[in-house]
């Protein structure tokens, strides 16, 4: 039951979006549209994405050979640090925030825009300047601190650009505080008439989790960067044992905001699981308040666990127990949350689509990912592979097996809405299988380096590890397919496309109840929610009731 | 945020109960209570916070969800504080910052590049 | 999105945008709390540290100064709360008189701060190669009062016995005041272009009792900026007047 109008009959498109609105570079780079600003996003964050891929590209053949094939180990310093910035601040933080988040929330919730849309474009143009100076530090002696820029390495002794970097990491700190303050901010006022906090979709709670996150941790980097910056411009003291100062004062602050960006990096990918998995299951979601209230409790007590990442640094035994005591509880709202998604994998109406193929895997190396952090958190254990391969490969899985897996799973089962089109589905289901081949390959075998004993950041290793390398060096070849392949075929639907009309999948939410692209105004009457969410027996107006066959998923290649 | 208007005359009695409280830290500064002239100085500083978060910036007349806020943030600056603070407490004493002499590096003390 | 009267296009009710709108800034307020607690954190640890420093740093601050700037500020949030008011009150010029009251008493203070860091580059107290604590006890500047530079230089010398490395304890010391209070005197600096633009739609009677969110909410950030002060003031300058 609803105000909008009837669907438009068999798949058209639209006869005016918000794509072919208006013409001209100006009618982009001065758009007030959170669909638009999430389209410029998603152009910015796949750049980035490159550079980094680029770098990581770089690490890996150089890593063939025990003694280092490719680079000094100068050189590997920047390269590693350089793929650490470029990936975590300018790719993961942003990316499924920014370009999903952007585009799906005020659809998701029944608005015209987010609560402050000139904002909304201020925050891209920040990304853009800090995402300048980042490159700019890159190309101008480029950075061997580290992505963690440990004190007094940073402020005192490196010899690389530091100091552009650090501006670009604050600046850029302040687009995603923009963010996040208009997120929360929409979801509490703009929401519909009807769409309450429990009619919410999942991938909204997980956007105003992250958004918490945003808020709280951000600003405490901002603080901590700037005061690097001005140690190293002023020749100040406050992390520099020589002057007086204390390197662990740095940590703390630093690990304040960074524990929770991993969250940050998570969530959001969490909240596309939960909305991919009931529709390719064809079930309501099991345990809808649970998931909700495990992504607050995510972002809760995401900040109660920064210092585990300085078992050994320094800090004191007490510290150390406590934080590891809150480690294992931050796993316990993740667990709840994989258990519900396979509750309602269960019994349900499975179809293989790329899509679902990428929240499959999510669940599996996010699971692997969140076990293997347990490790981590066993302080007698992390003694033995702190600083190790087995850290790297720990939040390799969760960030790219989980986290990038959810952002290109969301991107494909939201390409329809954004450009209404649909993409091939059998090179889909491939490409997302490449990947997940391609990253196991990659990164399994540097659980087993680490706990070998191979360290992380370094630029040469014992001969014996050699095989292990060879593989995870392979294994990165086949994950850059499976990048490439999306990459392509997403670029060539969009002209090529087969048309995907109002809802292809179908799927429950309400920014499938408008035009595939969306009007400017996202919807041509504002709707009335009366329906809960994820109710595939009780839509009639989707087509969807309790006895009537289910439609299958729309296919590019039918 | 809400359309009860508060009247000048609560501003001003506020605004003498601030300046009574400058007051009295600044007197309590130049006595000697030993340890707790810090707590006195953060004491009144929270009161006098506390008075313009209440009625100059009325959440005291915001809805619930502003008040939230506020808690929200002393909280998470609690816990930044806090926990921080706890690692330090419980280090030796020989692990404190501050501890010793500073040593200024020779070049022996790092790897030539 | 485009603006009909006062209501922007993204919005279904005034009411709902002055919520928004100052929900919004509430938010940015909470960005604020943890930006300056950063600082503030580094404070606590180095003031635990190094308390002689600290102390003697401190005692170089003119109270005189600092207790006038903080009267001087919280009249300015006074006078900003009374220009709200005024708004909503309808009474369209007084709105005008308060903000630029309240710009003039944060032009006051931003005036005695640049009369303080002056103080302070004349004394050698400004972090870097020409910091020396015991420069100014040694080198009298016309308007010394030679009693109290005499007690200074005792302080010094006692503090030098007590920790010889207080020159770069005190330049954390001094580092941090530095920061903490530019930091706050940049916010300042914003809000009174904030403050500017208000007046100049005071002028032009844009804000009414049914629409004066921008006074309220340029309101809360004012406040918020006094808060940090009012926790700055005995933080910076009260730690060890009582010996």
């Amino acid at each position: 039951m609803s105000d909008t109008p009837n669907p438009l009959p068999g798949r058209q498109m639209p006869h005016e979006d918000y794509l072919n609105a208006s013409y001209g570079i100006r009618s982009w780079l001065l758009t007030t549209d959170h669909k638009r600003i999430a389209l410029l996003y998603l152009g910015s964050v796949t750049f980035f994405f490159f550079i980094g891929g680029i770098f990581a590209t770089l690490i890996r053949i150089h890593l063939l050979t025990p003694s280092g094939a490719l680079v000094t180990p100068e050189t590997y310093n920047k390269l590693f640090t350089m793929h650490g910035v470029a990936m975590i601040f300018f790719f993961l933080i942003p990316s499924i925030p920014a370009v999903l988040g952007n585009f799906l929330l005020p659809l998701m919730i029944g608005a015209k825009d987010l609560a402050f849309p000139r904002i909304n474009l201020l925050s891209w143009y920040l990304y853009i300047i800090g995402g300048c100076f980042a490159l700019y530090s890159f190309s101008t002696g480029g950075l061997d601190t580290g992505w963690t820029f440990y004190t007094p390495l940073s402020s005192v002794y490196s010899n690389s650009a530091v100091t552009p970097a650090v501006i670009g990491i604050f600046i850029n700190g302040f687009s995603s505080i923009l963010t996040g303050l208009n997120f929360i901010v929409t979801i509490h006022t703009m929401r519909a008439p009807g769409m309450t906090w429990f009619r919410l979709p999942l991938f909204a709670w997980a956007q105003y989790a992250t958004s918490i996150i945003f808020i709280l941790g951000t600003p405490v980097i901002a603080i901590t960067l700037l005061l690097v910056g001005l140690e190293r411009m002023f020749h100040l003291g406050f992390f520099n044992p020589a002057m007086g100062g204390d390197p662990i004062l740095f940590q703390h602050l630093f690990w304040f905001y960074s524990h929770p960006a991993v969250y940050i990096m998570v969530l959001p990918a969490m909240g596309v699981i939960s909305e991919i998995i009931p529709t390719f299951a064809r079930r309501s979601i099991f345990g809808y308040s649970f998931i909700a209230g495990s992504s607050i409790a995510i972002a809760v007590i995401g900040f109660l666990v920064w210092a585990h990442h300085m078992f050994v640094t320094g800090e004191s035994t007490y510290a150390a127990l406590t934080f590891s005591f809150l480690s294992y509880l931050v796993a316990i709202p993740s667990a709840v949350k994989v258990f519900n998604w396979t509750s309602t994998l269960y019994k349900g109406s499975i179809s293989w689509d790329a899509p679902m193929l990428y929240a499959l895997g999510f669940i599996g190396l996010f699971t692997i990912g969140g076990l293997t952090g347990l490790f981590l958190a066993c302080l007698g254990l992390d003694i033995h592979i702190h600083d190790t391969y087995f850290v790297v490969a720990h939040f390799h899985y969760i960030m790219v097996g989980g986290a990038v897996m959810g952002y290109v799973g969301g991107l494909h089962y939201w390409w329809p809405k954004i450009t209404g089109k649909l993409y091939p589905e059998a090179l889909s289901r491939i490409a997302a299988i490449t990947l997940f081949v391609g990253f196991n390959l990659t990164f399994f075998p540097q659980f087993i380096l680490g706990y070998l004993g191979m360290p992380r950041r370094y630029h040469s290793y014992p001969p014996e590890f050699q095989v292990l390398n060879v593989l995870s060096t392979a294994g990165a070849s086949i994950l850059a397919l499976g990048y490439l392949l999306p990459m392509a075929y997403l670029t060539w639907s969009m002209r090529y496309g087969k048309v995907a009309g109002q809802n292809p999948w179908p799927a429950t939410g309400l920014e499938w109840k408008t035009d595939s692209p969306p009007p400017t105004e996202n919807f041509h009457v504002t709707p009335e929610v009366t329906w809960e969410p994820y109710d595939f027996k009780n839509r009639p107006d989707l087509g969807l009731a309790a006895g009537a066959p289910l439609p299958a998923p729309a296919h590019g290649d039918d | 945020m809400s359309e009860h208007i508060v009247s000048p005359k609560v501003y001003f009695t506020i605004f003498a109960a601030l300046m009574v409280g400058t007051g009295i830290t600044v007197w309590a500064a130049f006595q000697n209570f030993g340890k707790f002239n810090i707590v006195i100085a953060l004491g009144v500083a929270t009161i006098k916070a506390t008075l313009v978060v209440l009625y100059f910036m009325h959440a005291r007349y915001s809805p619930h969800r502003t008040q939230l806020v506020i808690v929200c943030a002393v909280f998470w600056l609690a816990i930044m504080l806090g926990l921080t603070l706890a690692d330090y407490d419980t280090r030796p004493h020989d692990m404190q910052p501050g501890e010793g002499r500073l040593v200024q590096p020779t070049p022996a003390h790092f790897l030539s590049v | 999105m485009h603006r009909t009267g006062d209501l922007y296009g993204q919005f279904q009710t005034l009411e709902q945008q002055k919520e928004t709108a100052a929900l919004g800034m509430w938010i940015f307020l909470v960005t604020e709390v943890l930006f300056f607690g950063g600082l503030f954190l580094t404070y606590t640890i180095n003031r635990s540290a190094y308390s002689t420093a600290f102390g003697i740093g401190s005692n170089t601050l003119d109270i005189k100064l600092g207790a006038g700037n903080t009267v001087v500020l919280i009249m300015s949030s006074l006078t900003m709360a009374m220009a709200v008011w005024s708004a909503q009150v309808g009474k369209k010029k007084l709105v005008g008189v308060f903000l630029i009251a309240t710009l003039g008493l944060g032009t006051v203070f931003l005036g005695v701060k640049g009369v303080e860091y002056k103080q302070k580059f004349d004394h050698h107290l400004i972090p870097g190669r020409n910091f020396d604590m015991k420069y100014h006890p040694t080198h009298p500047m016309p308007g010394d009062d030679p009693k109290e530079l005499a007690l200074e230089k005792k302080e010094v010398e006692e503090a030098f016995a007590h920790d010889p490395d207080i020159n770069a304890h005190g330049q954390l010391y001094f580092s941090l005041y530095f920061g903490m209070t530019g930091l706050h005197a940049l916010h300042m600096i914003i809000g009174a272009g904030l403050l500017v633009w208000l007046i100049k739609g005071s002028f032009a009677g844009r804000f009414t009792p049914q629409y004066n969110t921008p006074v309220e909410v340029v309101g809360l950030y004012w406040h918020f900026v006094d808060i940090v002060w009012i926790f700055l003031f005995p933080l910076l300058y009260l730690i060890d007047r009582h010996r």
